[in-house]
């Protein structure tokens, strides 16, 4: 590959998958809000 | 789908938006896209334009979607007219997120229906000894539905069919029951053979398997820049249509999705992650799998000359043929994972397009879940019949303008100039982050209130050229038949409305 588009894809990719680990990794390490929240997953057992 | 239903799960919730998100153009349409408008730099105003109109619009359409769940509304008519009660236009405009869902699902299930087949015919190995030409006629005449291939009459219909019945019974098992398991599990193993296939396609070496490139001889061809591109206007128009339509925003289906959360919890977060996954997707998997593959084997004239028209031709009139060059077990693995990975992409957007369907049905005229997916399946069978008969004849790219391209910019600018002229920005801004998990940057409230809807307006106005030429230029029967088709069920739409619309009068005048 040439120096330019390598330079460019890797900045793309980086950028990317950089911005959807984080967001994601804040998705899974944010506690969930006090009941009632909108997932079922999370109701107390009855 | 209304006041029973709710998201089992947060990262259901995501994924579930991502796969609305994610679809067949993230793979097919995304590499064209970049090759036809500077290569490595069409990524610089597609990027751009996902700061500048992307993001906002997901900001926009969550939080009206939150908003309107609130009073108990799961779909955009009301959605919308909750924002301004005052004027009844919104409710009308709203019918186009009821109208594109049901008129791009008639079209778009047929095409979930030919992956469906495709992996069926990979895994019976009917490309093995077709040769190139073999593997393209074979769709040719798929299409052509009196032509059989495999033995199996009208084989086109009956995938279609099962295709059909599939969404509809998903979409009957409700919320976190259906879609969002179908997300969970569809979600991962899209990544898993995107990340095997672009692997397999970005280590191609020439010589082997009568490969005549290097993988990265694709990947060259695909990131080289030229820079030039970036001042032309037809570029930017393409980099802001192809991020409107890899988001699907301006459909009602993430209105619908967001209508499920409640008011304290985030939003802001949530869109970001669904959308930047969305990008990975694009981006880093779309990018490394079609066009190193094709590459590969047929060099760049081909390949040039064969996305010309779009990606559909390389993806399974092309790529079936390909995969045949890696010996029967391998080429059998590629081609699940190829149509199968286009399949899950697929079928989660088809399931959020039945999602402001049922919703409406529930709220309005308080049908169970079932009956109304079930309807959602009727309408469809019936609207995307011509779509199947009649694809020889345009009324599948017919279906695909009118509502999987121009409605869907005509209902983005209005719901933008609604929520930031109308609703106002200070409501609007306060609504995007109440609960958030995720503060937005401030330089947002700008971006929102006059930014996006200037390129939502340009974009608009970029595309009347083009409408106007395709309503002036001569048309055959079949391509009127579908304007009438889909104008009929815009009326036939705004009348339920009205109908929704007067018995909430009179419920709330106590006349009922």
């Amino acid at each position: 590959m040439n120096t330019s588009a390598l330079i460019l894809m890797l900045a793309a990719v980086l950028t990317v998958t950089g911005f959807m680990a984080y967001f994601f990794f804040r998705v899974l390490t944010t506690p969930p809000k006090p009941e009632p929240d909108s997932y079922s997953e999370n109701d107390p057992e009855p | 789908m209304s006041k029973t239903e709710s998201w089992g799960s947060r990262v259901g919730l995501i994924l579930a938006m991502a796969g609305n998100a994610v679809g067949l153009g993230n793979f097919l349409r995304f590499p064209v896209q970049a090759i036809q408008n500077g290569g490595g730099a069409f990524i610089i105003p597609y990027l751009v334009c996902f700061l500048l109109m992307g993001i906002p619009l997901l900001w926009i359409e969550w939080s009206m979607g939150r908003f309107g769940g609130r009073s108990g509304h799961h779909s955009t008519p009301f959605i919308l007219h909750n924002m301004d009660p005052k004027r009844a236009l919104w409710k009308y405009v709203g019918v186009f997120g009821i109208f594109t869902n049901i008129a791009v699902a008639a079209y778009y299930c047929y095409l979930e229906s030919w992956t469906l087949s495709y992996i069926w015919h990979s895994i019976s190995g009917t490309f093995l000894d077709m040769g190139a030409d073999g593997v393209a006629a074979f769709f040719t005449s798929y299409v052509d539905i009196g032509v059989s291939t495999t033995g199996i009459p009208y084989e086109a219909i009956w995938f279609w069919l099962i295709c059909l019945l599939l969404n509809t019974w998903i979409l009957s098992r409700g919320l976190s029951g259906g879609v969002e398991k179908m997300a969970k599990v569809g979600m991962p193993l899209l990544i898993l053979f995107g990340l095997f296939l672009a692997i397999r396609g970005v280590t191609l070496k020439a010589g082997e398997h009568g490969a005549i490139n290097d993988g990265t001889a694709g990947l060259n061809f695909l990131w080289t820049p030229d820079y030039s591109s970036i001042w032309k206007p037809s570029v930017w128009l393409a980099a802001a249509g192809q991020i409107f339509f890899t988001l699907s925003v301006g459909m009602g289906s993430i209105q619908c999705y967001a209508s499920y959360v409640r008011k304290k919890d985030d939003i802001a977060l949530n869109a970001m992650s669904a959308g930047w996954m969305n990008e990975f997707v694009e981006v880093v998997l779309g990018g490394a799998i079609i066009i190193p593959i094709a590459i590969g084997y047929l060099g760049i004239d081909k390949v040039k000359e064969l996305t010309a028209t779009g990606g559909l031709g390389l993806g399974f009139k092309t790529l079936p043929y390909l995969f045949t060059q890696w010996g029967p077990w391998l080429s059998a693995i590629a081609g699940v994972c190829w149509f199968g990975l286009l399949f899950f992409a697929g079928i989660t957007s088809s399931l959020a397009m039945g999602t402001p369907v049922m919703g409406f049905l529930q709220d309005e005229f308080g049908w169970k879940r079932g009956p109304s997916a079930w309807m959602f399946g009727l309408v469809v069978l019936v609207l995307g019949l011509p779509t199947v008969l009649f694809f020889e004849h345009g009324v599948f790219d017919e279906y695909d303008y009118w509502a999987g391209t121009v409605s869907l910019v005509v209902f983005a600018l209005f719901e933008v100039i609604l929520f930031a002229w109308v609703f106002g920005m200070d409501k609007g801004w306060a609504e995007i982050n109440l609960g958030a998990d995720l503060r937005p940057p401030p330089v947002y409230r700008f971006i929102i209130k006059y930014v996006t809807p200037a390129i939502l307006a340009v974009v608009f106005l970029g595309s009347l050229p083009g409408i106007w030429e395709k309503l002036t230029a001569p048309a055959s029967p079949y391509l009127h038949a579908s304007r009438l088709l889909l104008l009929g069920l815009y009326l036939g739409i705004a009348l339920l409305v009205r109908k929704a619309y007067l018995n909430r009068k009179r419920h709330a005048h106590g006349l009922v």
